[in-house]
């Protein structure tokens, strides 16, 4: 059995992914990315190995992706998580897309034609309006567990209106929602609407729109928002969280398939013969 | 990583003539004479020089602040002061470096401190930061401001807007006769024009130059080259340095030699530089094989207009010809040509927080030229000098993104 990996080292979570040839998912690790990201990488490998069954010699190649991707030294090559979540997504949905990946630091919309082949990408200015760190600083400010979100989004029976596009000027407005007595529901829910005018603001959505990223994996209603606010459906992928994870395993998978051999790593972990 | 290219050997050169230019202002700041004029980059530089006048070029300072990363440390000062971090960032770190009493000028040439003007002479038909800029050292020492007001988004160039910009030519030689204590002198004038046509003429081939495949010198190369056209043009050494340079060029490419090696990838740059971040993009995009050939940047000191016979006519023309003054039907159909005849695949925007007039992203020109031309384009958030707005991470990823879509494409 051919086995490839993909580690995608976000600045949040590391995800990994393991697929065999016809690209099933074999085993996987979500993790925090920390501080050492070659030690994430390697523990959540050490991790997918275990839910896979797998020995360390049986994973034939092993692509990264993400902010992190240049310091696993096991790793044969590297990717942009832009390629890899394209991948990700073209795979479970094999048609012309628009990838929105709401990931911790930034996000992404990636344009991809009927043939799988990138054709845009926009990544967020440098700011946190719209993405996971912005949802984490508002847990922060409303001393909730980031969790607890998803069901009280759900749960809202009214919504604040937000409408600044910085963090720190809408966590103002949030206090200020708080002392007019809004309901904490309602607020997560503005919260959840003020992604999603983030996202739509980066760029023109065009065809089949796919959520992806740790940030859907967590908060499903983001997708169920977003699908409302375009009016048309909107695809997650099973497990979009790992997207990035697969996207990177699966061109990985196709390098050695077009018979490029695993590339040499610049250093194999101490104990384990990737290549083998 | 490849090999890098042999240095071009001109740059010695370049690095005396810059010595030469910076130590000559030093000194006629120290004893008076000859006077010095402060200019702005594409402002009436070749009036100034037949004046008489020693020019200073406030921006070349700005982006050497923005080079030596000493900018983002003085920004805040002109900020504390009252000027906004969304402001001009040549200006910012200017002022803010003048505040805090500091030049790289002191570490590249041992000047204490920048030549003190004795006449500010500003051209708005880059942005009207420059005349706020030069406002500020017209207080600060209590001498005249002159300038030219241009109009701005000019489709066809106009004759009156050539007469309005020429009569506002002539209106500052009183001032400057009275300044420098020279009377004015149209022949004088006509040699200076004659000799910035050579200097602009020689800039235009070494740029067309990069038409070639593989390109014998990249952007990252222009950026620093162009310093001679920029701050000396209108002296005949300008015009010997080109010729240097140009033929240094044409044996380059005679023998192959790729500025970047192995290049794969051919590129326009649209924005302002990122002055203190030019080596880490310049390696990234050289790593992945990807050389930028073209900028509007570097074009922005071609100046073709340029004809003793009509000395302040075709001076006026030269600068509302420029890219920067005009709309942006004119701007498109700029980039197209070059991209087509310089054989671009993709186009990075460069949207410089603190520099909308030279940012040309912000209504939607990469949407409409992708369409156009059927390239790809990147926008990469930064600025020219305040590295507090741009972020290497982000700067590489979409750079090796960009790059792996047009590997894509070309599969």
């Amino acid at each position: 059995m051919t086995v490839a990996g993909g580690i995608d080292i976000g600045a949040s979570a590391t995800k990994v992914a393991l697929l065999n040839e016809r690209g099933d998912l074999l085993g996987s690790a979500v993790l925090r990315s920390g501080v050492d990201f070659a030690l994430s990488a390697s523990r959540g490998l050490d991790q997918a190995l275990k839910e896979a069954g797998l020995e360390p010699h049986q994973v034939r190649v092993i692509f990264t992706c993400g902010y992190g991707r240049n310091n696993v030294p096991f790793a044969h090559q590297t990717r942009t998580e832009i390629a890899a979540h394209a991948t990700g997504a073209f795979r479970h949905f094999p048609q012309a897309l628009t990838v929105i990946d709401i990931g911790g630091q930034d996000n992404k919309i990636i344009k991809v034609d009927a043939s799988g082949r990138r054709t845009s990408f926009k990544m967020n200015r440098k700011c946190a309006a719209g993405t996971g760190a912005f949802l984490e600083e508002m847990a922060l400010r409303l001393d909730l567990e980031l969790k607890h979100f998803d069901s009280l989004a759900r749960r809202a029976e009214d919504e604040a209106i937000l409408g600044s596009y910085c963090t720190v000027f809408t966590g103002s407005e949030v206090l200020s929602k708080i002392r007019e007595g809004v309901a904490v529901e309602a607020l997560i829910k503005g919260l959840f609407r003020s992604v999603v005018k983030r996202v739509l603001e980066m760029d023109v959505m065009e065809g089949q729109v796919v959520m992806t990223g740790g940030v859907v994996a967590h908060n499903p209603y983001l997708a169920e928002m977003m699908q409302e606010a375009l009016g048309q459906p909107v695809l997650v992928p099973p497990r979009p969280q790992l997207t990035g994870a697969e996207g990177a395993a699966w061109l990985a998978l196709k390098s050695l398939q077009q018979g490029n051999r695993a590339p040499g790593a610049d250093q194999q972990r101490p104990d384990d013969d990737l290549t083998g | 990583m490849p090999p890098s290219p042999p240095p071009i050997q001109a740059t010695k050169q370049m690095k005396k003539l810059m010595a030469g230019h910076f130590l000559g202002l030093d000194q006629a700041s120290r004893e008076g004479r000859p006077k010095v004029a402060w200019c702005t980059s594409v402002g009436p530089a070749e009036l100034l020089h037949a004046m008489g006048f020693d020019v200073y070029y406030p921006e070349n300072h700005g982006a050497l602040l923005g080079a030596t990363r000493l900018a983002t440390e003085m920004i805040p000062m002109a900020n504390a002061a009252g000027y906004s971090p969304d402001i001009c960032s040549y200006l910012t770190a200017d002022i803010g470096a003048f505040l805090k009493g500091v030049t790289p000028l002191t570490q590249a040439y041992g000047i204490e401190a920048v030549p003190k003007a004795d006449v500010l002479v500003f051209n708005t038909n880059q942005c009207r930061d420059v005349e706020d800029w030069f406002a500020f050292y017209a207080r600060h020492w209590n001498i005249p401001l002159l300038g030219v007001r241009t109009h701005r988004g000019v489709g066809e160039v106009k004759p009156h807007y050539i007469a309005d910009v020429v009569s506002q030519f002539k209106d500052m030689i009183p001032t400057l006769e009275k300044v420098s204590g020279n009377k004015f002198d149209i022949d004088r004038l006509r040699e200076v024009v004659r000799l910035s046509k050579e200097c602009t003429r020689r800039w235009r081939q070494v740029l067309e130059l990069a038409a070639q495949r593989p390109t014998p010198m990249s952007f990252f190369d222009h950026t620093i080259h162009m310093a001679p056209a920029v701050v000396l043009r209108g002296k005949q050494e300008a015009v010997d340095y080109y010729d240097l340079l140009l033929a240094e060029l044409e044996q380059r490419v005679a023998e192959g030699v790729a500025a970047v090696p192995g290049e794969r990838h051919r590129l326009y740059w649209e924005g302002m530089p990122v002055w203190g971040r030019l080596r880490m993009l310049s390696e990234s995009l050289t790593n992945l094989g990807a050389a930028v050939v073209a900028s509007t940047y570097c074009n922005s000191w071609i100046f073709d207009a340029f004809d003793p016979a009509s000395p302040f006519e075709s001076m006026a023309r030269a600068y509302l010809e420029l890219f920067i003054v005009r709309d942006d039907d004119y701007k498109e159909r700029y980039i197209s040509d070059w991209a087509e005849r310089f054989g671009i695949e993709g186009i990075i925007f460069h949207d410089a927080k603190t520099c909308p007039n030279n940012s040309n992203n912000r209504y939607a020109m990469p949407q409409r030229l992708a369409k156009k031309l059927g390239i790809a384009t990147l926008t990469i958030n930064g600025d020219l000098n305040d590295l507090r707005c741009f972020s290497d991470e982000q700067a590489k990823t979409n750079i090796e993104a960009f790059v792996e879509q047009l590997e894509e494409k070309a599969a």
